[in-house]
């Protein structure tokens, strides 16, 4: 079969495997929404100060949903032995893994987008930044998508990689936190923001043209 | 009748160290279309660690392994094998068509369609069942039939019959005994001694 097919074929696998593990997709969902929920809480009646740090609030508990999801990706399949017949296809790895990571971010990350501007107008942030918020976090967590597979493609192999991997991962997550929550922050006050965008815009097509190729090559010295 | 194509699988003067340990070294064979390659041995005497390196999932240690001359990751060698290993690759969430329509397009289009494979498996009716519903033993004839339904000249099978009853084991010595006629090869490790008939049968002992 063609590429495009097998392509596709494996962003519909992991799509009905979510369907049928619902867990996967709940789980950093309802971790995004209880981390933001719990801030109010925290700080108690100064809406000012919720205000003021919304952006940072709702980009952090992003990524660390991010994090917490990214196991899920090549688990499963490195432990029933799928991800070894995937990496044995006479089609180049890097764009059957590019289709599960696609998968995984539209499980994981779109999910986010869309309750997300509820979490914002819920912390007090003013609706004209709404839209930017949205395309930061669309920009965005396809990179944490992209970036987490690599990190994930190594350490799949060890019996915890999870702390690993945090280490591994998190300081590479940083560049996209700072221009994005930097760009809704700005918005708020009414100012240009092309700056920020265009920067997100650009960490995520290196993202996506780079990143598949060295998760192939870990996924491949990961099931030696 | 058309000549039927040949392809060769080699490997030269192989080795594998595992932890300081050489499991075999110096190994050669040669093997064509119409063979079958059965590796002998105890257990962690690397039988399947050779398995892995026909595959490409681990570099020999020395030597090389040669698809019809070319090395194999320079050649159509990927496009020409299959392999079955200790891990079915069935995803246990999925309906077994399912699990077979991903390894169908992973791959190229083999000599039998889905349905016929599953006849072939003794797996007909079973295609919209869950295959974590599947009994061991059918699970493992499911991901037998991933070799039936994909264009593939090399099997590469490790422990075969692993769970497998008495009228299994037949089964599959039927379908090797046909994938040898047809023009293709096959190498495999199993602790159970294999019938085949008419197949020329080459064996390494590795211990």
């Amino acid at each position: 079969m063609s590429l495009s097919h097998a392509f596709f074929a494996i962003i519909r696998r992991d799509l009905v495997l979510a369907l049928r593990r619902r867990s996967e997709i709940a789980n950093p969902l309802l971790f995004f929404i209880l981390v933001i929920t719990l801030f109010p809480l925290g700080i108690g009646a100064q809406p000012h100060l919720l205000q003021a740090i919304a952006p940072g609030i709702i980009w952090v508990s992003a990524l660390l949903a991010a994090m917490l999801s990214l196991d899920s990706l090549f688990r499963s399949d490195f432990d029933d032995g799928s991800l070894e017949q995937i990496l044995l296809s006479s089609h180049p790895a890097s764009i059957l893994v590019l289709g599960k990571i696609i998968a995984h971010w539209l499980v994981t990350g779109l999910p986010l987008l869309i309750v997300a501007p509820l979490l914002a107008i819920f912390l007090g942030m003013p609706t004209h930044s709404l839209g930017i918020l949205l395309l930061t976090l669309l920009l965005g967590t396809p990179v944490l998508s992209l970036i987490g597979a690599i990190g994930v493609a190594l350490t799949v192999g060890l019996r915890r990689g999870g702390m690993i991997l945090s280490l591994l991962v998190l300081p590479l997550y940083v560049p996209v936190l700072i221009f994005a929550s930097n760009a809704v922050e700005i918005a708020g006050t009414g100012l240009p923001v092309d700056a920020q965008i265009n920067i997100l815009i650009s960490i995520l097509l290196m993202a996506l043209v780079l990143a598949p190729w060295p998760t192939a090559a870990a996924l491949k010295m990961s099931i030696n | 009748m058309t000549a039927k194509p040949t392809f060769r699988l080699q490997g030269t003067d192989l080795s594998c160290i595992r932890d300081d340990r050489i499991l075999f070294e110096g190994l050669s064979f040669e093997l064509v279309s119409g063979q079958v390659l059965l590796l002998e041995g105890k257990n962690g005497s690397g039988k399947t660690s050779l398995l892995r390196i026909l595959c490409g999932f681990r570099e020999p240690d020395a030597g090389q392994v040669l698809w019809c001359g070319e090395a194999i990751d320079d050649s159509q060698y990927y496009a020409d094998m299959a392999y079955v290993g200790h891990l079915d690759g069935v995803k246990k969430e999925l309906t077994v068509l399912e699990n077979l329509k991903v390894s169908l397009a992973l791959g190229q289009s083999g000599q039998y369609s889905i349905q016929q494979a599953l006849n072939k498996v003794h797996l007909t009716d079973y295609d919209e069942v869950l295959v974590q519903a599947l009994s061991a033993g059918q699970k493992r004839r499911l991901s037998l039939a991933r070799l039936l339904i994909t264009k593939n000249s090399v099997w590469i099978l490790d422990e075969p019959f692993t769970s497998l009853d008495k009228q299994g084991i037949a089964l599959i010595e039927t379908l090797m005994s046909e994938h040898c006629a047809s023009g293709g090869m096959i190498v495999l490790t199993s602790h159970h001694d294999i019938e085949l008939h008419d197949v020329a049968v080459q064996r390494i002992n590795l211990s």
